[in-house]
């Protein structure tokens, strides 16, 4: 008789299957987990230290940390969410030991008056990327994106560059929720802000007319 | 609804996290407030801007590079905490 199946036991993933693997001494599979992720991990690793050569220590040093504690990992979590956690905070002690003037942590306070209000508003192009070649536009990206305090550049680059939900971000950070999502608001807001002076339209010089949006916003 | 009260709601809305009827009260803000309309454009290109960035790819020598180190790290660890049984 099938009616009713109490417990049913939740399929385990690929990626479980190779965490397991990993964990009973298979290195290949553990491998296979690099694979998978050292690029994600290079890239968080580099947006928060800023530095080529701390962002190739973060990566070794991140899967080593997660190699040497499968064992610890209970598998409540995303192996990646698990993984981003450890390159997180690698990467912040990087941070710190290159500019111990400034303490960095991801929750210092965030001031409430602060400067993500929008005080410029001006309507961009309708396509701004197109506006500079790609070495200008990874440069104008770079430089932006590196002005943001580092509590905001690393939930803006989980949440949206990486694509970690809120509540994922949220636990690889050591974050509540509703913290992720004010540093988030600010993060984008921010960099928004520091975009609208490459990005906006150009009044006349270009040749075409402004539209007629009825209210000055100049 | 006030400008503050959008833009407090603004990453919910650009992330499609709202009940119909604070969309709905967001999407009336934006029909006539610009200044609104603008920013929540703008924010949309900057995510998407940064999304399709790629600005700090691993390139494929240095990949295997780190790979192979930590491969070979691993093993030393592993030999180090298993000695071979006598
Ligand atoms: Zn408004």
């Amino acid at each position: 008789m099938s009616t009713i199946q109490p417990n049913i036991e939740q399929p385990v993933s690929e990626e479980m299957q190779l965490v397991r693997r990993a964990k009973r001494g298979d290195d290949q599979a553990f491998e296979e987990l690099v694979r998978r992720y050292d690029r994600n991990v290079f890239r968080i690793a580099q947006h928060i230290t800023q530095n080529r050569e701390d962002a190739e220590d973060v990566v070794q040093e991140a899967f080593l940390k997660a190699y040497g504690n499968l064992a610890k990992f209970q598998e409540q979590s995303k192996f990646y969410t698990w993984l981003v956690r450890i390159a997180v905070n690698e990467a912040l002690m990087k941070l710190r030991r290159r500019r111990p003037e400034r303490t960095v942590s991801l929750d210092e306070e965030v001031k409430t008056e602060d400067d993500s209000l929008p005080r410029e508003v001006a309507d961009w192009s309708p396509n701004p990327e197109q506006l500079y070649n790609q070495a200008q536009l990874r440069d104008i990206l770079m430089r932006t994106i590196q002005g943001l305090p580092p509590g905001f550049r690393t939930v803006f680059v989980l949440r949206d560059v990486e694509g970690l939900s809120t509540e994922e971000t949220a636990e690889a950070l050591e974050l509540s929720i509703p913290a992720v999502k004010s540093r988030l608001l600010r993060a984008r807001l921010q960099l928004r802000e520091r975009l609208n002076r490459f990005f906006q339209k150009r009044g006349n010089g270009d040749g075409h007319r402004k539209p007629a949006s009825g209210d000055g916003d100049q | 609804m006030k400008c503050s009260e959008f833009l407090n709601e603004l990453t919910n809305y650009l992330d499609g996290m709202l009940d119909a009827r604070t969309k709905s009260e967001l999407d009336d803000h934006l029909a006539w407030c610009h200044n609104c309309y603008v920013v929540c454009d703008t924010t949309r290109k900057t995510i998407e801007i940064y999304r399709n960035s790629e600005l700090y790819e691993l390139p494929d020598d240095l990949r295997s590079r780190l790979r192979s180190a930590i491969m070979s790290k691993c093993a030393e660890k592993r030999k180090k905490s298993d000695p071979p049984l006598e």
